[in-house]
């Protein structure tokens, strides 16, 4: 019997959600899970918090990921992490992005961008911090966080790193292949971090 | 092969092999994606239409000429196309006709949350409800089979969250079907007369479906271990489902007309049933009328949103569930904003300037002007809604209220056009700022007819919407570009003071459209002259945020270089400071 997975993948439109589930669930399903994602469309687009889930299992029913459910969170932008965080079930683990998108609430000066590291700390959650910044500068590509982040991600799963390969092939337009590929193995190859397994 | 496929596509699949013909649609979240999925067939003719009340009409002539039809739309948007619906309930078809419409609980893009359940029993039309992608295959397919042996239009309901996931499917082969058209004025021409009888049909019709629907085998009883009973369809199903794996479940895939036997038989055997069910109570007041009364619906589940497993649960058992990790303090809210580069952001610069003007506003991207940092909008209530809305805020005040209706061009051609020939026909002073970015923003880049390409990407015909507005009678029509902050407060202020019907069209290409290229300048402050007025932080523009001064992210601007006409100290430009 599969053990159930559950994934959350929060961010901020724009960011990649959706391909980055497309090809995780892609991957999923040709390892014998039943899969299913959901995603968001529309005004939460243009810039705003979206979250998408993914879930594998024997069976799945519902699309989506309750609250205190979630194997894995994986946010693409530190605040989201955040707003998300209820939605981690016990000892579950939180994959964060270094990176910073303040939203308007905070340009404006309604709000400040809090300090994602000291909260996280007091809530006392399992988290690894991707330093996205530094890496994606090194490729020379700003587009690409959700396959980096994928190539990290995927060390958690059993899963041989060829089909993830094979995966992001099948899902990205042909003239952005090589890059994804790219930002997948410079993922994969970043230090685990202690809370691994 | 086995494959994950989200659920509109699954329908576009469903509509490929059932051998439909034609499929018309707007675009509209979250059901926009079918129609986009079908023009990659070349076997099935397929288009943008201006509005869905059009897009009906072309589905049932296709429909009534003996090929297979879909006409796909979202919720509201069936609003719009309910006068062809109505009376495509009586002419009936010839090959079959499916209308798939997307709700939205939750209001994911919406305005509203209506519930298509009770515009398809209004309009004596069947309803079916898959719940999840394969589903959304197999039920296109009986859809199309039920719409032709019941002579009758046929409703697919789907909800976001079935519209919008990934689920499992498996996919099968193209069939070829075909009517002969053979023409019959009682049943096609629907004068008094001849639709007096067709009513009659229809009510006949109405009993035999529901007769089906006893018997047809998307309406079945999934047996349980423990005494618990629910009574679902579509994605409230799913949830559950997973909430109670072991209870006792009438799925209803078919949930307009009822099974009146199959329900009483199942609520029978219980002492207590569940209804689950998003937004309205549908199922429940139709059940209860058919003298049922162990059910338990909206007394303990909540009538507007989105459900889930565990508000289920909760519901059920009265119990909160745990959260095992909780921050404390309020974050920041997150809401959408126009795009960094979004040509509508320097509209609504100058529109938040003005003083004493109401602003009625439209549906599309542009409502984001509605919120901080702009606020430069009072309405949005539906599509096409800020003109004649202008028109009547105008002739209502007596103190001779300027006013400014703000529509998108996809917008205008759906359904604004109508709304000038109102107001110039009444005599309005009214000022319409036609936001033309080429496209249809929100859902995605779609064509419509004033962008010169259909959704297949051929070039066609390009409605001029300049001439189009002279032709309607607006008394001065001006192009501005919408990226000239400084020249647009002047004219937009010049424009107010006329008489008449004017007309703005502020055109630049959406920022995000494949279609358009843009040279790329990409601007940076010059920190020796910023004298951190942070005037440029009022357009709100995601790129430029505040550290000590303001700073301009170069991976998210989008080279509009409005910021540098905004800032008053030239320390905005295209050149990298050393
Ligand atoms: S508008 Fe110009 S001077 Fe004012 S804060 Fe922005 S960059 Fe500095
Ligand atoms: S930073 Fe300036 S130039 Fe870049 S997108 Fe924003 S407003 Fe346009």
């Amino acid at each position: 019997m599969k053990k159930n997975i559950n994934i959350l993948i929060v961010g901020v439109g724009g960011q990649g959600n959706i391909l980055f589930s497309k090809i995780l669930g892609d991957v999923l399903l040709n390892v014998g899970y039943d899969v299913k994602i959901s995603e968001v469309h529309g005004m939460a687009q243009r810039g705003g918090s979206v979250v998408t889930y993914v879930k594998a299992g024997e069976k799945v029913f519902s699309p989506l990921v309750d609250r205190a459910e979630a194997d894995y969170i994986l946010a693409f932008e530190k605040l989201e992490a955040l707003r998300w965080l209820e939605y981690l079930k016990n000892n579950g683990i939180l994959i964060y992005s270094d990176y910073e998108i303040p939203p308007l609430s905070v340009i404006t000066g309604a709000y400040e961008y809090p300090d994602v590291e000291k909260i996280l700390q007091t809530v006392g959650v399992k988290a690894c911090r991707v330093e996205v910044k530094k890496l994606l500068s090194q490729l020379g590509n700003s587009r690409v966080q959700n396959t980096l982040m994928l190539g990290f991600f995927s060390r958690f799963l059993d899963i041989d790193e060829a089909l993830f390969k094979k995966s992001i092939e099948r899902n990205v337009k042909k003239e952005f292949i090589e890059i994804n590929l790219k930002a997948f193995e410079l993922g994969r190859r970043i230090e685990m971090c202690e809370v691994e397994k | 092969m086995k494959k994950l496929l989200l659920g509109n596509f699954a329908v576009a699949r469903g509509c490929y092999e059932a051998g439909v013909k034609v499929a018309t649609a707007y675009p509209g979240t979250p059901s926009t994606e079918i129609t986009e999925a079908i023009a990659q067939y070349d076997e099935i003719y397929c288009e943008w239409a201006p509005n869905e009340k059009v897009a009906l009409e072309v589905a049932i002539g296709a429909a009534i000429y003996g090929r297979r039809a879909i006409c796909s739309m979202k919720h509201v948007g069936l609003n719009v196309a309910a006068d062809p619906l109505f009376t495509a309930s009586y002419t009936g078809v010839n090959a079959g006709l499916l209308i798939a419409v997307a709700d939205d609980p939750g209001m994911h893009s919406s305005q509203n949350e209506q519930d298509t359940r009770n515009i398809a029993k209004a309009a004596k039309v069947p309803v079916l409800e898959p719940s999840d992608s394969q589903e959304c295959i197999d039920f296109v397919k009986i859809g199309f089979e039920m719409s032709e042996k019941f002579d009758t239009p046929v409703i697919l309901r789907l909800t976001t969250r079935i519209a919008h996931s990934q689920s499992v499917v498996e996919e099968g082969q193209r069939e070829e079907v075909k009517f002969e058209y053979k023409k019959d004025i009682q049943k096609y021409v629907m004068m008094p007369a001849m639709a007096r009888p067709r009513h009659e049909f229809v009510e006949r019709r109405l009993k035999s479906l529901k007769e089906f629907s006893e018997t047809i085998g998307i309406n079945k009883v999934e047996q349980g271990t423990e005494k618990m009973a629910f009574i679902a369809s579509g994605i409230a199903y799913q949830y559950v489902k997973e909430a109670y794996p072991d209870a006792w479940v009438l799925k209803l895939g078919m949930v307009w007309p009822l099974p009146e036997r199959l329900i009483k038989d199942f609520c029978s055997r219980f002492e207590k049933v569940y209804v689950v069910e998003e937004l309205d109570p549908f199922l429940e007041e139709n059940i209860k009328a058919m003298g049922i009364n162990n059910i338990v619906g909206k007394e303990i589940f909540k009538l507007t949103g989105e459900y889930s497993p565990s508000f289920i649960k909760k519901a059920v058992e009265n119990k909160e569930v745990e959260l095992p990790y909780k921050v404390k303090q309020t974050l920041p809210p997150r809401l959408p904003v126009l795009c960094p580069g979004c040509p509508h952001r320097g509209i609504f610069y100058v529109l938040s300037r003005l003083k004493d003007v109401v602003i009625t506003g439209d549906i599309g991207c542009y409502t984001l002007g509605a919120l901080s940092p702009f606020n430069a909008m009072d309405s949005c209530v539906c599509m096409g809604a800020s003109i004649g809305m202008a028109h009547g805020i105008s002739n209502a005040s007596d103190k001779n209220q300027k006013v400014i209706a703000v529509i998108g061009d996809s917008t205008f051609v759906h359904s604004g056009i109508t709304g000038i020939i109102d107001a110039v026909y009444n005599g309005s002073d009214i000022l319409v700022m036609i936001l033309d970015n080429s496209t249809t923003g929100m859902t995605g880049h779609q064509d419509h007819p004033a962008t010169g390409y259909t959704i297949k990407g051929e070039q066609t015909y390009k409605l001029d919407l300049m001439s189009l507005c002279r032709a309607l009678g607006c008394v001065a029509v001006e192009e501005v570009n919408p990226y000239k902050i400084k020249e647009n407060v002047v004219k937009i202020k010049q424009l107010l003071d006329l008489p008449g019907v004017k007309v703005v069209i502020a055109k630049a290409p959406c920022r995000l459209h494949r279609r358009h290229k843009f040279t790329i300048s990409k601007r940076y402050i010059d920190f020796e002259k910023c004298k951190n007025c942070r005037l440029c932080l009022s357009l709100g523009c995601p790129a430029i945020s505040l550290k000590d001064k303001p700073t301009i992210d170069t991976n998210l601007c989008l080279a509009c270089g409005m910021c540098e006409d905004v800032c008053k100290f030239g320390a905005i430009s295209s050149q990298k400071e050393q």
